[in-house]
């Protein structure tokens, strides 16, 4: 059982370690489909905020975690 | 790496037939994840198969990206293989002097929990290269290969694979994971990206800049004092 939990745990921590990242991730996937579903946007438009949104979510959790790490120190 | 360390801890400590048998155990199991999994996923539509496996992809790949970022920064200890067996080691020691008679029993398994937990890695990186393409053969035979490279070379030092740049490895395939989780993530939306698979070259290109230039940045930010205007 307790060999159970752990590989439940380990399988969900393969995809999830800081939850707002994966949050984001989700969203960016979401509003792109919205883009891509919305003629008006099209496919540009969901390819650009695909790649952007994913670019977007690395760069503001690592800085957000810089942060932390500054404010922890202080 | 880290599997192999806590199987050499294993063995070292407590003896190298609970190790292989453990190692062993964990090994079977995964050959049957991927061997049950990976023809069952071929069953699923290709765009929501590509969907699923391209969203799993982009979270595991920037998670793995955005560690080795702050790994790189200073921000988070570097894993340390080391240290790593100095403390399953004493671990071990200490299981074995509490419980006697098991003591094969707890070797084992603390080897064949750390090749599954460990494995389970390889074996969603093989299923998400392999599932839908027919590539899960050419998948296995390369993470086979990567295990007993890892295996051979561990066997020669007899010791801990401290060091292996674990780090720089790791931002190289959460770059080359993330790129094809975006891939994939479009493919599966239904976009039609423009040059095919090559645009896969030009999110490495884009993923491999951007952590290049997060190193510094946040290393600059949390190293910095924070300056209040009282």
């Amino acid at each position: 059982m307790t060999l159970l939990k752990t590989l439940l745990r380990e399988i969900t921590g393969l995809f999830v370690d800081d939850g707002v990242l994966a949050l984001a991730v989700l969203g960016v996937v979401g509003l792109s489909a919205w883009a891509l579903a919305d003629m008006r946007l099209g496919e540009v438009a969901a390819a650009s905020l695909l790649v952007a949104g994913c670019l977007l979510v690395l760069v503001a959790s690592v800085l957000r975690a810089a942060y932390s790490k500054r404010a922890s120190r202080e | 790496m880290e599997a192999f360390t806590i199987v050499l801890a294993v063995g070292t400590t407590r003896g190298w037939r609970p190790a292989l048998q453990g190692s062993l155990a964990g090994l079977v199991v995964l050959a049957l994840l991927v061997a049950t999994l990976g023809p069952a996923l071929d069953r699923v539509p290709l765009h929501w198969l590509q969907l699923a496996i391209g969203i799993l992809l982009l979270l595991f790949g920037l998670r793995w990206l955005r560690k080795a970022i702050l790994r790189a920064a200073n921000i988070i200890p570097l894993h340390d293989e080391t240290v790593a067996f100095a403390a399953e080691t004493a671990e071990l020691g200490r299981a074995g002097s509490r419980r006697g008679r098991r003591v094969d029993w707890i070797a084992a398994t603390a080897a064949f929990k750390a090749v599954v937990l460990e494995g389970l890695e390889v074996v969603f990186i093989v299923i998400a290269v392999g599932a839908g393409r027919g590539l899960l053969l050419p998948a296995s035979v390369g993470a086979v290969a990567a295990c007993g490279l890892v295996l051979a070379i561990g066997l020669a030092v007899h010791r801990p694979l401290a060091r292996v740049p674990e780090n720089a490895l790791k931002f190289v395939v959460g770059i080359l994971l993330t790129a094809f989780g975006v891939f994939w993530t479009g493919e599966g939306l239904g976009i039609d990206w423009p040059g095919g698979d090559l645009v896969i070259l030009t999110f490495i290109a884009i993923f491999l800049v951007a952590g290049l230039l997060s190193v510094p940045a946040a290393r600059e930010i949390a190293s910095e004092e924070r300056h209040d205007p009282a």
